[in-house]
């Protein structure tokens, strides 16, 4: 075991802006345009995820002295999967109400991309702390983007925040429709552009190159 | 037993005058009812007020007398069919998928392709996951393993997809092998499955949901591929380029997608 020196700031950091998995890996994008109706689903999502990330990370670290390189995605697949089991009977105990709403997409997490791609990138190489604070900065930027997504359309569509009222009237109801979905995370990702453009740097190959 | 016919059923029994009519998802609702017309040969027209629907379940009370009206078989699967396909489109009105939609739809090659192989693994993996549902794991009250279950028979299923592939037909493998790969990461192949076992559909609604929930999902990437072939062409700002200005146009597609939301059958 070679001794590395982890920069854990950088690492957790890394996650919310640099690499953040749904505005520049474009990794899990599904639930970030369905559920991001309000900001109170977005952010159920974004706990159940970061939890899920974390312990997966955790685990699989943990547990990747002892599985077989040949198998090892789909033994993460199944530690995934056990987690989100967890998170998913959690959820439907504490939160009924939201999760009658978002729960299709909480079951969904197996498919993450983001989660998989965590596991076999970083927790697979890297011992259990760090492969933790990667999770944790994964989770987080996740959620950033949940939340963020969520305040532009509850704003724009019903005039409020975390169902407080702050426009009285709903200025653009298509934001909380289906298709608002989509408009919103296509703003923000040019938004995100628009400030690399404005810091000097340049567009990584027009981003074309989606994810899965 | 009986015939509907837009805003008539045709009983085959006598009735009285004062018969209601409901569906049986709400049993307190009575269907307005125009008049009831009793045939010389014993069997009673119903006309109603409002149009029914051939895929509904009816239910007929006369006094202490109830006839239960079996919704056709066919128009049921024909429903599901046109439903998922349409109206609840998983990419544009329930946002599954995306990442590969967004992945694989920028050559219409690749995107025929995808959509071909994917309706053809949503619908094996709806098969083998709907019986398993129903002989394993309903029986035995495991339902709470569902999901670590699916996915197990997806990448199962995927994996032995992709080595018979390889070893029957190399071209064949050499044209679609790359996209049962990615089928493994594209949450429709899961929320079929998930969603077959929560809305408790019989075998033939089960596998009619998989083939319109695939055959959704291809009709989108292939509707995808067409726009961004052109739009790569097209003169727009650099900060939209790629992967935002995908979003925008399938914020359109979305919208013109929810012109099918009225959309009932005869």
């Amino acid at each position: 075991m070679k001794e590395t020196k982890y920069n854990y700031s950088n690492i957790l950091l890394r996650g919310l802006i640099e690499e953040n998995p749904v505005f520049r890996l474009a990794l899990s994008l599904c639930p970030a345009v369905a559920v991001t109706t309000s900001v109170k689903n977005g952010l159920l999502l974004g706990v159940a995820v970061f939890f899920v990330q974390v312990l997966s990370n955790l685990s699989g670290s943990a547990l990747k002295a002892v599985i077989n390189p040949k198998v090892r995605v789909p033994v993460f697949v199944l530690i995934i999967a056990v987690w989100v089991s967890v998170m998913d009977m959690v959820l439907a105990a504490y939160f009924p109400a939201v999760y009658a709403e978002i729960g299709l997409y909480v079951k969904l997490i197996v498919a993450f991309a983001i989660i998989l791609s965590r596991m076999e990138l970083f927790a697979s190489k890297n011992p259990v702390l760090p492969s933790t604070t990667d999770g944790i900065g994964m989770g987080l930027g996740f959620m950033l983007a949940m939340v963020l997504t969520g305040a532009f359309r509850e704003l724009l569509g019903s005039g409020s925040i975390f169902g407080i009222t702050i426009i009285p009237t709903s200025p653009l109801l298509l934001a909380v429709l289906p298709a608002g979905g989509f408009f919103a995370i296509g703003l923000i990702m040019m938004l995100f552009n628009y400030i690399d453009v404005k810091r000097g740097k340049k567009l990584s190959g027009g981003g074309s190159h989606g994810g899965h | 037993m009986a015939v509907i016919n837009k805003n008539e059923i045709l009983v085959k029994e006598k009735l009285s005058e004062s018969v209601t009519l409901t569906t049986s998802k709400d049993i307190d609702i009575p269907i307005l009812i125009d008049r009831v017309q009793k045939n010389s040969d014993g069997s009673t027209l119903i006309v109603t007020k409002e149009t029914l629907v051939p895929s509904e379940h009816y239910i007929v009370k006369d006094g202490i007398k109830t006839i239960d009206i079996q919704p056709s078989i066919f128009s049921v699967l024909f429903t599901i069919i046109i439903g998922a396909i349409l109206i609840n489109n998983f990419v544009f009105t329930k946002y599954l998928g995306l990442c590969v939609f967004f992945g694989v739809s920028q050559k219409k090659g690749t995107a025929i392709g995808m959509g071909i192989t994917f309706t053809i693994v949503g619908v094996i993996s709806g098969f083998l996951s709907w019986i398993v549902n129903n002989f394993a794991l309903v029986p035995f009250q495991l339902a709470f393993l569902q999901i670590i279950v699916f996915i197990g028979i997806v990448a199962a299923l995927v994996q032995a997809a992709e080595s018979i592939i390889r070893k029957i037909n190399p071209i064949l493998y050499k044209n679609f092998g790359i996209y049962l790969v990615l089928i493994t990461t594209n949450c429709i192949i899961l929320a079929i499955p998930l969603l077959n076992a929560s809305y408790h559909y019989g075998l033939f609604e089960a596998l009619s949901f998989s083939m319109g929930a695939a055959i959704g999902f291809a009709l989108a990437l292939y509707l995808m591929s067409c726009a961004r072939e052109k739009i790569d062409l097209a003169p727009i700002p650099p900060i939209l380029k790629g992967l935002p200005i995908s979003f925008i146009l399938a914020g359109l597609f979305a919208l013109a997608f929810l012109g099918f939301s009225g959309l009932k059958f005869m």
